[in-house]
This record gives C-alpha cells, structure tokens and sequence, in this order.
C-alpha cells in the first residue's frame, strides 16, 4: 500500500458566470514510504496548487488523494506542508525555540520533553544558540531551517516541500539541500518536494515527476539511479546526472 | 530611534515657565475669579478635605473608566473576530457601522440617560460605545489583513478554528488591535468625564464642574489637573504593557520591516 496516492486529480478555477481554468489535468502518481520524490516543472504550472491539493488546504475539482488509504479531504494529520515564503508562515511573535514548539504543541506534546525535542531538532538544522531570537533577526535561509525543524517537530509521515530553498541565495541552496538530505536519512520521513529546478530535482530524490504547464499535467516519470549518499561536486559530475538533466529539460521543452 | 532621552529638558522647561508666567500674570492682574494662579490650585490640592475628597472622584472615575474599557475591549474584540472573518457578517453590519461611526459619541448620552436614568451603567455604557469604535475597526481590519499562509499553517499543523483563531489569527491581529485600544484609551476617559458633567453625583467630570457653578476656581483648576495627570498616567502604563506584550515587534520597527 503506498503512503502517498494521487489519483486522476484535477483542479479548474472559476467557470461558474464564465469558462473554467482548467489548472491540473489528470494527474496520479503514488509515494511509497521512505521515499523522496521530487515533481519538477516550469514556474506557474500549478505545481503549488497540486501541493495545496495534497495537503488538504484546497479541495480538487476531480480525482483523489489517500494518506495512508484514507481519502483527504481536510488537512491529514500524518502530513505536514512547508511553504516556499517562510517569512509568511514562521509566526513572528514566537521564539525560534517557540515556532519549532508549536509543531510538538499541535501535537499535544509540552513541557520538558517537548522542549528538549524542539532544542534537538534545532541542532540537526544548525541552529544551536539561536532558539531565543525572533524569525525577522535570521537570514532567509535559516528562516527556512526553523520552518524545517517545525515541520519535522511535528513528525509527519509526509513532508510536503513546496519550492523550500526558491527564495535563498545559491550557496545557501546547496548547504540546505545537503541538509535536508542529512535529515530525511536521520528521520526517515517521507519527502514530496515540488521544485522549478531540474537538477535541484535530481540531486535529492529517487524518483522525478515531470510536469508541463497549462493545465499541469504529469509528462513523464524518471527514476534517479544515483547512489547515496550524495555530493554536491561529485554526484553532479557524473554522467548519469547529466543525462538525466538533459532528458527532463528536453521533456519540459517538447511539452511547453 | 537608537537614543531616547527620557526626559525633553526644553520641554519641560517650557512648560515651568507657562506657569510662572500664568502665576505672575494672574496676580499681577487680578485675575482670581476666573484665572487663579496656579499655586492656589496646587494648594488647593494639599488641603486635607480637599484632598480626600477628590481622591474619592479620582476613584469613582478611574472605576468607571477601567469598567466600561475593558468591557468595550472584549466586547469590540470580539465582534470585530467576527466581523473580520466573516464577509457575510460584515455585510450585514456594514451600514449601521457607516452610519453610526461619524456620529459624535457624546450624542448617544441623551439615549443612555433615557434608556438606563441617571448613574454608573448609563455612564459606564456610554463609555463602551464611545471606545469599542476603534477596537472593533481595527480588529476588523487586523483580521483581514492576517497572511493566508499562516491561517494555512495552521490548519496544515491540524489545528481547529478554535485553536487557529487563539494561537494563530490573535497574535497575528495582536498590533492592529493594540493600536485600538491606544486610541480608545483618551476616548474612554473624555466620556467618563462628559458623562460625569452631564449626569453625575460624583467623579471628576461631576466634581469640575461643580466647582466652576460654586465659583471656585481654583479647587476647578485642581480637578482639571488631576483628570490630565490621569490621562497620563494611563497612557505611559499602556505604552509599558504594550511595549512588553509586542517585544517581538519592537526590533521589527526598527529595521523597517512592518
């Protein structure tokens, strides 16, 4: 049984005083437990719409989607959604510590424990010795740490990554990526990451959805057969990654 | 403003020097029927009877002041929660709020003293009129300006409404709804007092007035000083409560990100 089962989904907007914006057409594809897929596709293909299907937080027009084999039709509980504007969804009147808190307090989990988790998750993210300060005092990439760690708190069976590391400088991006890497080994969750970067796509996942854009719809599958764990120089110099760089663009191209 | 200095030295000085120039100005001139000098109101003040008796209007005052804001304050936080959240709500209420929000508080007195006669709950509900209008625009307003993506957080954490509106949308809303009960904070008091005036047996609106009718100027000029201290008072202890309740937004100011 996968975890993870997207099914014939569909998404149009408006369409009830004028024609439908037919936004995702038919997609399905499944996770199985443990994996890390990542669907790559050009910017405004829908692919945040589809995240937003998945998560709960917006009903599909057609199709399904099952957690576990139990349909979504709210937020699931065994998943949680990163969104690409961390400064929008870090709650500013809390403490670094206090945000990754709240993904153990949505939990019911507080006190001692809860804290020292909170203190742990915050070291696996290299943010020890900032627990006290505020969202707006960390750079841009270790907002995005913090709202890493305030998802993992939470300990969902699905991470759901929406463009995580769209908004932070290259050399951030690279750092973050191996940590999220370190992470997903370490905790074993599974990770859904949604990202306009091909080999960004390539790099973290076993598997990569291709989608085209207008309506978004799933254009090809390509397994990733590089070996872990991976190095930013290495795994991206070998002639497998290229090929498979070379593949997805010229499907993303063709279909466009 | 990296540096505060925590007292205007000028403008104190200014201040010491109206009133010297008041004092001597008064006596010079004779003034005492309508413009005593300041040190007879001052004295007036430190005279045992006097003292204790406007003691007992500040009390009543500052009980009536505290009770119809705080009543104002939950009452405006939370319909504005609704009003916010709900556009059909608002649409419903829009007109009355358009309509009612121009109009000067104080004309609702006559309608108070009608529905509820002469004493504490027509005054105390005159003040919650008057100060739940800016509470509840603002509230209205912080509401709708809450980010989507937070609510969305929240509800991808698995929180309920309940949980989201207390952990989530509140803090969110929290400057808006401070800047409210700022500004509702003066609008409390000046109808306490107006109110007072009107319809009053005691308190500092009743007990200014009374003074001025009973031709002593200078026991008028004292109550005066005290409402004004009061109104002080209130707002330097709101600034403090507020400064520590929103710490997390101080720094955020600073560095232009509000």
């Amino acid at each position: 049984m996968p975890l993870l089962e997207v099914d014939a989904l569909c998404k149009s907007y408006g369409g009830s005083n004028g024609p439908a914006t037919l936004a995702i057409e038919n997609i399905s594809f499944q996770v199985e437990r443990g994996e890390f897929v990542a669907l790559v596709g050009p910017s405004g293909c829908g692919k945040t719409t589809l995240l937003m299907c998945i998560a709960g937080l917006t009903a599909p027009s057609a199709g399904r989607v099952a957690v576990k084999a139990k349909t979504v039709d709210r937020p699931p509980p065994d998943l949680v959604l990163v969104f690409q504007e961390y400064n929008r969804s870090l709650f500013a009147w809390r403490t670094v510590l206090g945000n990754v808190l709240f993904g153990l307090e949505a939990k019911g989990r507080s006190g001692k424990a809860a804290e020292e988790r909170a203190r742990r998750l915050l070291g696996l993210v290299g943010l020890e010795g900032f627990e006290r300060h505020y969202p707006w005092q960390l750079s841009g990439g270790m907002q995005q740490r913090v709202a890493i760690a305030r998802a993992l708190a939470y300990e969902p069976e699905v991470l759901l990554m929406d463009e995580p590391f769209g908004s932070v400088d290259a050399m951030t991006r690279l750092e973050l990526e191996d940590a999220l890497l370190a992470l997903w080994k370490d905790l074993g969750t599974t990770i859904l990451l949604v990202t306009h970067d091909i080999e960004e796509a390539i790099y973290l996942s076993d598997r990569v959805h291709v989608l085209a854009r207008r309506p978004s719809r799933l254009v090809e599958t390509v397994q990733v057969p590089l070996a872990r764990p991976r190095n930013q120089l290495a795994t991206r110099a070998e002639p497998t990654f290229m090929e498979l760089r070379n593949e997805i663009y010229r499907r993303i191209a063709n279909a466009v | 403003m990296p540096f505060k200095c925590r007292f205007n030295i000028a403008g104190l000085a200014l201040f010491a020097a109206l009133l010297l120039l008041w004092e001597f100005y008064s006596r010079t001139a004779g003034l005492e029927t309508y413009l005593p000098p300041p040190s007879a109101a001052l004295k007036a003040l430190f005279e045992p009877p006097m003292a204790r008796a406007l003691f007992g209007h500040l009390l009543e005052t500052l009980g009536r002041f505290v009770g119809g804001y705080f009543l104002a304050a939950a009452l405006a936080v939370g319909l504005g929660v609704v009003l916010g959240y709900s556009r059909v709500a608002y649409s419903f209420a829009e007109v009355i709020i358009e309509l009612l929000r121009p109009m000067p508080s104080v004309a609702i007195i006559p309608v108070a003293i009608l529905c509820l006669g002469i004493g504490d709950a027509m005054m105390i509900a005159v003040t919650v009129y008057a100060a739940a209008w800016p509470i509840l625009l603002n509230t209205i307003d912080g509401v709708r300006n809450i980010d989507r993506t937070l609510l969305d957080t929240g509800r991808t954490f698995g929180l309920g409404r309940w949980r989201i509106l207390r952990e989530v949308a509140l803090p969110a809303a929290a400057p808006y709804i401070a800047t409210g009960l700022r500004v509702s904070l003066p609008i409390a008091l000046i109808l306490v007092t107006t109110s007072e005036m009107v319809a009053g047996a005691d308190g500092l609106g009743y007990f200014i007035l009374d003074e001025e009718r009973s031709m002593r100027p200078a026991n008028m000029y004292a109550g005066i000083a005290i409402v004004a201290l009061l109104g002080y008072a209130l707002n330097r202890l709101f600034l403090v409560l507020e400064g520590r309740a929103l710490a997390w937004r101080s720094g955020m100011r600073i560095r232009g990100e509000m």
